[in-house]
């Protein structure tokens, strides 16, 4: 029953969020831009740099999408009536946690089309099909973390709250792991920062699959710590959250 | 006869403010219960502790022998969700689906439309429904599970005369086959006419608890009416209303009403004392609970 619940679940958000195609295309928009602004310019013709910043970018978005789009997504569908009905419906949170995850991992994938086919035709880099598939599995692995924090902050705050504390909390997270930074010689502080931030580890897997890049063992540790750590807090923002307090 | 639902000495507070204060009811198999009482009385918390929305302060609620958290126990009941919040990009016939795959043995899609009056519209985006519309598709989806017992919090508020009636033969219909109901709502005139009994809550307390005719004679109010232009204070009078050019007085006590209108000495004509409606009982209830409290 949980299995085909959750799939119900995923259908029903899915469709809501594609009736509604403006999200969609802002969460590939910005990507893409990037891309275009900051990639193709300066590490366009160096395949590895192409391919590893390709890398970045890609973690970047799903990163942004999985933080902000669930956390102020959540927060937002809690202020509506619907939310509280759906609690009352015989389904635990296992079935809304993973169909918000699946939707948002869905919208993801097709937010980072537009940035892989700027690299391929745009830049330098350069890939093999498996090692791809490998990079775009690691891309949603390594947004699993981002969600979950999202809904951490999304079942705990308002939705006035939490859109600065998603902000707050994406831009150092993601700078700070690196993201933003050439990918060999990071600045020294980000170096010594970085391995203990989900995002670094995040982006390391997706670097070492889809360029034999060596990974730090301390920046995957702690990103399995950080996926741990934020599911349990989902879980408890979830059980603690009774909704508005007057209905 | 089995309990279906049962609070046990239910408190819930909200920081400093006291919603329900240890409320003990048992609602039965077979039942349809009206809650009746003023906003900010305790029944939505009420009914929020029953479907498994809040949690009590102290004290136990129990939803068909289990625990209203566990998702399993609400397989068996069914409830209303706010029609303003249904998902707009949603069809009628999606969200009908939606919540049908949550349960067991879920009402067919089309029988369920169409006890409602809904059937042309599965293909029909919710966002662009009416109001009216809204509301009784709202009301079906407490039904969509074949539930044992269904909440239903103020289901016909905003709907026309007809459309109210229609919905009360639906819930009339479901409690005929066995199903029970509790039911919230504005209307006294929708309690008086679908339940057998009938909570009022105040204050977070429960006022009475029995069936729509005893309520109205536990009061024991009634309601004397008369032509007169201008009336003195009389002593032990609840509520005083004018209309259609005659003055409706309620009151515990008609007898004690009537020999100090005739000693006040002002004319009047046209003297009725009439039993009470339950509106009347239920004015008498909560004005008589606010001296007590002041």
């Amino acid at each position: 029953m949980s299995r085909s619940l959750i799939l119900t679940h995923t259908k029903y958000q899915f469709i809501e969020q594609i009736r509604v195609p403006i999200a969609l295309v802002a969460s590939a928009f910005f990507p893409a831009a990037a891309m275009l602004a900051f990639i193709v310019p300066y590490a366009g013709d160096n395949p590895v740099a192409a391919t590893m910043s390709t890398g970045s970018m890609m973690l970047f978005a799903v990163m942004s999408s999985a933080l902000m789009g669930l956390g102020i997504g959540v927060a937002e569908d809690r202020a509506q009536p619907w939310d509280p009905y759906t609690r009352t419906l015989p389904a635990g949170p296992l079935a809304r946690f993973a169909a918000r995850l699946l939707t948002n991992m869905t919208i993801m994938l097709l937010a980072i089309i537009p940035v892989l086919l700027i690299a391929a035709f745009l830049t330098a880099a350069t890939v093999t099909p498996p090692r791809l598939i490998a990079g775009i599995g690691a891309v949603l692995l390594g947004s699993v973390p981002f969600a979950l924090l999202g809904l951490f902050v999304g079942y705990l705050l308002p939705i006035k709250a939490a859109i600065p504390v998603t902000q707050l909390l994406f831009f150092p997270i993601a700078i700070l792991g690196g993201l933003l930074s050439d990918p060999t010689s990071p600045p020294s502080f980000i170096a010594a920062i970085g391995p203990f931030l989900p995002s670094r580890g995040a982006v390391e897997m997706v670097w070492s699959v889809t360029t034999g890049f060596g990974t730090n063992p301390v920046a995957l540790i702690m990103f399995v710590v950080w996926t741990v750590g934020a599911a349990a807090a989902a879980v408890w923002a979830y059980r603690r959250d009774e909704g508005r307090r007057y209905t | 006869m089995t309990v279906l639902a049962r609070t046990a000495e239910v408190t819930r507070r909200y920081g400093d403010v006291v919603a329900l204060d240890r409320v003990s009811l048992d609602i039965h198999a077979g039942e349809l219960v009206g809650l009746l009482g003023p906003n900010g009385a305790g029944k939505s918390t009420l009914i929020n502790l029953f479907v498994g929305l809040r949690k009590p302060t102290s004290g136990t609620v129990e939803l068909l022998g289990g625990s209203p958290a566990d998702p399993v126990v609400r397989r068996g009941i069914g409830v209303t969700p706010q029609e303003t919040g249904l998902p707009e990009a949603l069809r009628v016939g999606e969200i009908v689906d939606f919540v049908g795959s949550h349960f067991p043995s879920p009402v067919e899609r089309g029988e369920l439309l169409a006890r409602f009056g809904l059937e042309d519209l599965v293909r029909r985006q919710v966002g662009g429904l009416s109001g009216g519309q809204k509301r009784r598709l709202a009301v079906a989806l407490a039904f969509v599970g074949n539930p044992r017992l269904v909440f239903l919090d103020e289901p016909t508020t905003g709907l026309d005369v007809e459309a109210r009636r229609s919905l009360w033969d639906g819930i009339k219909a479901f409690h005929a086959d066995g199903g029970t109901v509790l039911l919230t709502s504005h209307y006294l005139e929708e309690v008086e006419a679908l339940a057998r009994r009938v909570v009022v809550v105040g204050d977070g307390r429960v006022l009475a608890d029995d069936s729509v005719q005893a309520v109205r004679e536990i009061v024991g109010v009634r309601r004397v009416t008369l032509v007169a232009d201008e009336l003195p204070e009389l002593p032990g009078v609840i509520s005083t209303e004018r209309a259609d050019g005659r003055v409706h007085l309620i009151t515990a006590d008609s007898d004690r009403l009537v020999i100090d209108l005739v000693r006040s000495g002002v004319p009047f004509s046209g003297l009725e004392i009439q039993p009470t409606s339950l509106e009347d009982a239920f004015l008498a209830i909560t004005a008589k609970e606010s001296a007590h409290v002041a």
